[in-house]
């Protein structure tokens, strides 16, 4: 089955790219490494039947937000990371924020064994969902997301803005009289 | 492997191998349109009248020592052109440049020209194109020299700026056609009004048009927006400290790319294979005839047209390309609303 073999193509890519974003330590290689996963992902999206949906990924991930964190880490010019030699004075490197950190991988592993065992209930291929949410068609897509979904999409919309409307507001700068 | 399987690889290997033939052919034009514009010959010694000298370029450039400066990155340093090149190839992939054909009675169903048809493809050409950003944003990074960081920088912050304008002109144009599919795009383009008057969306969406072809030369860092490799303040921009193959797959890029965009305007806009005179199945010429003239309004552009000031252009791209686009956007909206209403 030639599927079978993308898949674990796809798979083997975003998971071995995902782990090298955090396991090397120069920021740039890790930007260029997540782009190289949000591309894997999106082949997976193409797998399931949700051509739109794998398109919108590039778009938005790796074309869009990843140019800004490529920006950002340019812009720095953030150093290699180290393991050794971190600022104990900066709050970041507090140890009770490595704690919190190691809540939420907890949390996270026990979310994921949860959906592992859940399996079984989602056979159903995703394209073909009994409750006519196909994925694989614009046309539906558009029209489950603006009448059964459209306080979710404008909430969201909203969201984004005041987002947007923060960020101007903090990277302004003063201008001096 | 059956008759239709063998048709389609050589229609894909005939588009690459076509692509790799423009981004040569586009290089003799321009020196040679310059040429002409400057009232000289431009290139003349290879070949009659110069025609081959893009061969002795690409063996020139191929025996050229390969250098790397000693600061530059060597993963990101290498990775970059290649980056580059492959986003601008990718991204023809869902362009048609033909009508479905049978070659002539060979095969029982007709086939597309073109490499692939899919339900999204107006989303995968733009899709594949943001990628290309990251190839010169590389570039300009794992070179470790100020002028391609400085490259690097504006090609980044520009494409980014016109990227918005590109994909706001071609939602109109989607809206328009009631299809993401390229091919379904140019067949509802085909015939004319009133008898004479073609019916392309050119003349429902000029304003569409106008905004996506300067969103599209900005995307391409051409004159007057290329500031990435703006020669009197950068040297060369980002590919400052490139030699030998890597530096000519830079050019290369720029070239497919152009390509890209010609083709794209001209299956939106221009009605793509379709045109007067011409049975459907040599529909290929116009496209090729059509592509050709936008080609040529490039080159005419980068050389009549001074490069802009870097304020002037982010100005021009928020103030006025998007704000354009995005009024250009609300009333082919409520006007598809109305007529179909």
């Amino acid at each position: 089955m030639p599927e079978t073999l993308v898949f674990y193509a796809f798979s083997a890519l975003a998971i071995g790219a995902s782990t090298l974003v955090i396991g090397q330590r120069n920021p740039m290689y890790s930007v260029v490494l997540l782009i190289a996963s949000f591309g894997a992902l999106s082949g997976l999206y193409v797998l399931l039947d949700a051509p739109f949906v794998a398109i919108a990924q590039i778009i938005i991930y790796a074309g869009a937000i990843m140019v800004l964190f490529l920006f950002v880490v340019m812009l720095l010019n953030a150093p290699r990371e180290d393991a050794a030699d971190y600022d104990r004075s900066h709050p970041l490197a507090h140890p009770g924020i490595g704690r919190f950190g190691a809540l939420l991988a907890t949390l996270l592993i026990v979310q994921l064994a949860w959906a592992l065992t859940k399996v079984s209930e989602l056979k159903a291929p995703v394209g073909s969902r009994s409750d006519g949410a196909t994925v694989s068609s614009v046309l539906e897509m558009g029209r489950v997301l603006f009448t059964r979904h459209t306080f979710a999409f404008e909430a969201t919309s909203v969201l984004i803005l005041v987002a947007m409307v923060g960020a101007v507001v903090l990277a302004r700068r003063e201008v001096s009289e | 492997m059956d008759l239709r399987t063998i048709v389609q690889l050589v229609i894909i290997g005939f588009t690459f191998f076509m692509l790799i033939n423009a981004s040569a052919l586009l290089v003799l034009a321009e020196r040679k349109v310059m040429g002409f514009m400057q009232q000289r010959y431009g290139p003349y010694l290879v070949g009659p009248h110069g025609v081959l000298q893009p061969l002795a370029d690409i063996v020139k450039l191929l025996f050229k020592e390969e250098l790397r400066p000693k600061g530059a990155d060597k993963w990101l340093f290498t990775l970059a052109p290649l980056l580059s090149v492959t986003a601008a190839f990718a991204a023809f992939a869902t362009v048609p440049w033909g009508a479905e054909t049978t070659f002539f009675g060979l095969l029982d169903k007709p086939v597309g020209l073109g490499i692939a048809d899919v339900n999204v493809g107006l989303l995968v050409v733009f899709a594949v194109t943001s990628m290309g950003v990251y190839g010169i944003v590389l570039a300009g990074w794992a070179s470790n020299s100020k002028y391609s960081l400085f490259g690097g920088l504006r090609a980044s912050a520009q494409m980014i700026s016109y990227e918005l304008s590109y994909a706001t002109s071609l939602a109109a144009v989607i809206m328009l056609a009631g299809s993401l599919s390229v091919r379904e795009i140019v067949d509802t383009q085909a015939g004319t009004w009133l008898g004479f008057i073609p019916k392309w969306y050119i003349f429902l969406q000029p304003v569409g048009f106008i905004i996506y072809v300067i969103a599209g030369v900005a995307e391409t860092n051409r004159a007057p927006f290329d500031f990435p490799e703006a020669e009197q303040e950068l040297v060369a921009g980002y590919n400052t400290e490139y030699s030998s193959v890597r530096f000519a797959l830079f050019p290369q890029a720029e070239y497919i790319n152009m390509a890209t965009m010609s083709a794209v305007a001209t299956d939106l806009y221009l009605g793509g294979w379709h045109g007067p005179f011409l049975p459907p199945e040599y529909g290929w010429i116009w496209f090729l005839a059509k592509v050709g003239f936008i080609l040529f309004t490039y080159i005419w552009m980068r050389w009549t047209v001074p490069r802009y000031r870097y304020d002037q252009l982010m100005q021009f791209g928020w103030k006025w390309l998007f704000p354009a686009s995005v009024i250009n956007l609300i009333v082919t909206a409520a006007l598809v609303l109305y007529l179909n209403a």
